[in-house]
Parts: structure tokens; sequence; C-alpha cells
């Protein structure tokens, strides 16, 4: 068993052969997290970069530890106050970084599209941590993970992703990677924040939350950026919260329980209720766990691969 | 055209474990503190019914484990096949314990370095014994058995092909040959 390609750039096109591979292999990792001694070899004497243009916590976080927990070499670089700053371009910081031995990068960036540049430039394994508003594959394949695990399987799963799907990337990692298991996927927010023809991804568009909330089994909550009210995508974030904010009294019209999932960082009582954060549907910290589990598998997979 | 020999049949193999079942008892005089870990897939059935049988002799609960040792492999990279990585279940405290590793052919010893590496990342047992079906020879780590099932002595162009009913339908060792 071995992946198909030799980067993970996002969840468009990979196979359900694949996806499948990484998730049962996230499954193995997902045991180690739970060993007194949460290390294991695979991938020693191996350098990776992580390469964060992009201020995140989460995700670095979760990148390195995983990387570590694979007993990787792990360098990690902020775009503050490095020579991207002075003006340096991609291509040059990738080129200089891979003049010194690199074996795997992980980027992230504000543009999309980014990692494939990248991959085009160097010859080290490209994973992308989030590329603008392109992809966010890990992301989806952890939401992908989280999903299985407590159902079993993803075929006939429906799952409405909430919020900002014009600037997500999650939201499009999540639908690629869903589709592809067989999920049904819909999506829902305000016109502004739905991008014109996401039908043609194979998803159902609403724009009211009580006509999707009794059709699916979960919903992937996304985080609103506070300064889209500036640019005029909504009103107010009060008006948000009303008609798109998910609540306990919104999800209580289901006929059964709705698993709630969210990226983070959350905006409490904005695009989530609080009560409803820290329910016992809330699958939001398992998440978290799981994203160490999903990069582990993503980073041995490629990293063992050549 | 291979030409395959049976080596050990369904009885055959029944008595040999009991005889090693028996010989672990001996050994650590009871039952007492012995759990069972298996390397997978083979190693693991194999436990169990090592396992199985010391139950029955000395009419104790042991506690069985299986081992996915993939990750501690030394060939891991430069391999045109990556080995599918199952799950470790472990799900007790090998620490302080007398620990009987179960394999069923000691080859080369690699993957019974990997196992001690992998062991001894979850925990400190007391002491690890060395269990295995068949020790078909050529070892290239410093590395011996404590109960033996049978010793085949092979040529490197020889194969043995351990069945087990679980997976395969039939309690059997064949060596394969070329020729």
């Amino acid at each position: 068993m071995k992946l198909h390609s030799r980067n993970l750039l996002g969840l468009e096109g990979v196979s359900k052969e694949d996806l499948t591979l990484i998730l049962d292999t996230a499954a193995s990792f997902k045991e180690v997290l739970e060993r007194p001694i949460k290390k294991v070899p695979p991938l020693q004497g191996k350098t990776i970069v992580n390469l964060f243009f992009e201020s995140s916590t989460r995700t670095r976080i979760s990148f390195e530890l995983a990387e570590r927990r694979l007993s990787a070499d792990v360098v990690s670089f902020a775009a503050s106050g490095s020579s991207v700053s002075k003006g340096e371009t991609l291509k040059d910081t990738a080129r200089n970084i891979e003049a010194m031995k690199i074996d795997m990068v992980v980027i992230r960036h504000a543009a999309a599209g980014a990692a494939h540049f990248l991959s085009r430039v160097v010859d080290a394994n490209v994973i992308n941590a989030g590329d603008g508003a392109h992809e966010h594959p890990t992301q989806g394949l952890l939401d992908m993970y989280t999903l299985r695990e407590k159902y079993g399987s993803l075929e006939g799963l429906r799952i409405c992703i909430v919020g900002d799907i014009l600037h997500s990337r999650v939201a499009r990692s999540n639908i690629y990677g869903l589709r592809t298991m067989g999920a049904k996927v819909s999506v829902c927010g305000p016109a502004t924040l739905i991008p014109k023809e996401i039908e043609r991804l194979g998803v159902e568009v609403y724009h009211h939350l009580e006509e999707v909330i009794p059709h699916v089994d979960a919903l992937n909550v996304l985080r609103i950026q506070l300064e889209r009210q500036q640019s005029g995508y909504f009103p107010s974030l009060r008006e948000y919260h009303r008609y798109f904010g998910v609540t306990k009294e919104k999800v209580a019209k289901a006929s059964r329980p709705i698993t709630i999932m969210h990226p983070g960082p959350i905006n409490r009582d904005v695009e989530l209720s609080a009560d409803l954060a820290d329910s016992e549907h809330s699958v939001i910290l398992q998440q978290v766990t799981n994203g160490v589990a999903a990069r582990m598998a993503v980073l041995y997979l490629l990293g063992t691969s050549d | 055209m291979k030409n395959r020999k049976v080596i050990i049949d369904a009885e055959g193999f029944r008595r040999t474990v009991n005889r090693l079942a028996h010989e672990v008892v001996e050994k650590n005089t009871g039952a007492e503190g012995i759990v069972v870990v298996g390397i997978r897939t083979r190693g693991d059935y194999l436990a169990h019914r090592v396992a199985e049988k010391i139950e029955e002799i000395e009419g104790k609960k042991v506690l069985v484990g299986c081992l996915d040792i993939t990750l501690y492999r030394d060939d891991l990279r430069g391999r045109l096949d990556q080995p599918q990585l199952k799950s470790t279940d472990i799900l007790f405290d090998i620490g302080g314990k007398v620990l009987v590793l179960v394999d069923d052919v000691l080859f080369t010893g690699r993957t019974i370095r990997s196992a001690l590496n992998a062991l001894m990342d979850l925990g400190r047992p007391s002491t690890i014994q060395l269990l295995v079906l068949i020790d078909r020879g050529h070892r290239e780590l410093p590395i011996k058995a404590d109960f033996v099932g049978k010793n085949v002595p092979t040529s490197k162009k020889q194969e043995i092909k351990v069945l087990m009913s679980e997976v395969d339908g039939e309690d059997a060792v064949y060596v394969t040959e070329q020729d």
C-alpha cells in the first residue's frame, strides 16, 4: 500500500483508495497517542521544515507534535522576523531551505496555489497546511477521520458546512474529501458568503439553517472572520448569529442528535453558541486530537515512500 | 516449479503448541505474572493458542496482546511497497511482567529486534522470553529463542510457510523450494 502522490497539496482528485489508506493509518497512530511513550521511530533522520507564512497556532503545533512523535527533526519558521519581511520571494526562500538538505516541507501561505508552486520548485515532499481560500487538506482529513470514527463509515453520511464558504479552504477540502468517500455534503450561509456555482462541486446550497437541520447528521460550523463585517458581507455579528449562528434551540428541531464540528478557533456565541460547543454532541476537541493522528498518517505515508 | 513439503501437519501443530505451553509454565514455575504478546499477523494467533493452553494447564487467566512492529522496522524506507500499518493492541501494563513474545518463524532476527524496541517503548517487563514455532536459522543479529517448536535448517532459497486456520483455513507448516 502506498499513496499515489509524493505530495499532499489538496484533497481534490485524491482517490477513495488513498483517502482510505490515510484514514486507516491515522487510526493506528491514534493508538500510539494513547501510549505512555507517544513516540515512534519511522521518520528518524528525516528533516521537516514548517514554513508558516500566515499565523496559526493549532495547525502548527499539531504538525510539530506529529513530526516529533514520528522522530523527525523539525525546524519551524514564522514569516515575521524572517527574510520574508526583507522581501525574499517564496521561490528563493524554498530553494535556500532546500540547499540545507530538507526532506519534507509543510507550508501555510495566504496565496492559493503556494503549495503547488513550491512542489514544482523543490524536491522535498510538500504538504499543504492551508493555502489562501483554496485547500487545507489535513483539516479535511481530520474532519473525515472524526466523522468516520463516530459513525463507522462516511458512505451516505449527510454533512452540512455552515458559514463563510466563500473564503474557506476548510470547506473546499471537506467537500472534495467527503464527496469522494460517498458522503452527501451541503453548504449553508448568507448568499454573500456562498461562492457562485458551488453546486458544481456536487453540493446542495441552503440559505436557512432551519431547512437543512432536519436532514443532516453533522454540522461543520466555520469560523466567521470578524473583519468580514467591515467588508459588508453581512450587516452585523448579531444579525449573523440570529440567522446563521448554530444554537441549541435550532438543532433541537432535528429528530436525532446532530454532531457539531468546528475547525477552531471558535467565536463563541457568534457562529456557534457556547453551550452547544461544550455539549456532549460536540466533537470539537476530538477533532484536535485526531488532527495529530491524521497528520502523523500523512507524514508517515509520504516520508517513508521513497 | 516449486515443490512443497509438509514439515508440520495439523496434529503436529497442536502437539507442538501444547509442548511449548508446557515449557513456558515449566521454565517460569507456573503462570504467575506471565503475559503473552504476539507479533502481527500469525504470531498473534499463535500467542492466543499458547495462552489458552497455559490457562488450561494452570487454571489461571493469561493476558494476551498483539504487537504491530511496522513503525520499528529497519527496512521501512527503500521498499517498493509500504507495509500496511496496523494497531498494537496491548490493553494491559507490561511493566514488571514476564512477557512471552511470540512469532511464527525466527529467521534473520530483525523482526524480533524491532519488536523488542517497540516493547521497550510500551513499558519495562521484568523479563522478555521469545517463543517461536519455527527456527530456520540464518540469523543476522545476536538473537536466540527461549522456546522453539521445531528447528528447521534451511537454505536461503527455501521458504517457510506457516498456515493457521484463523486466516488460512488449515494448521500446517510447509517448506517450499525453488528448483
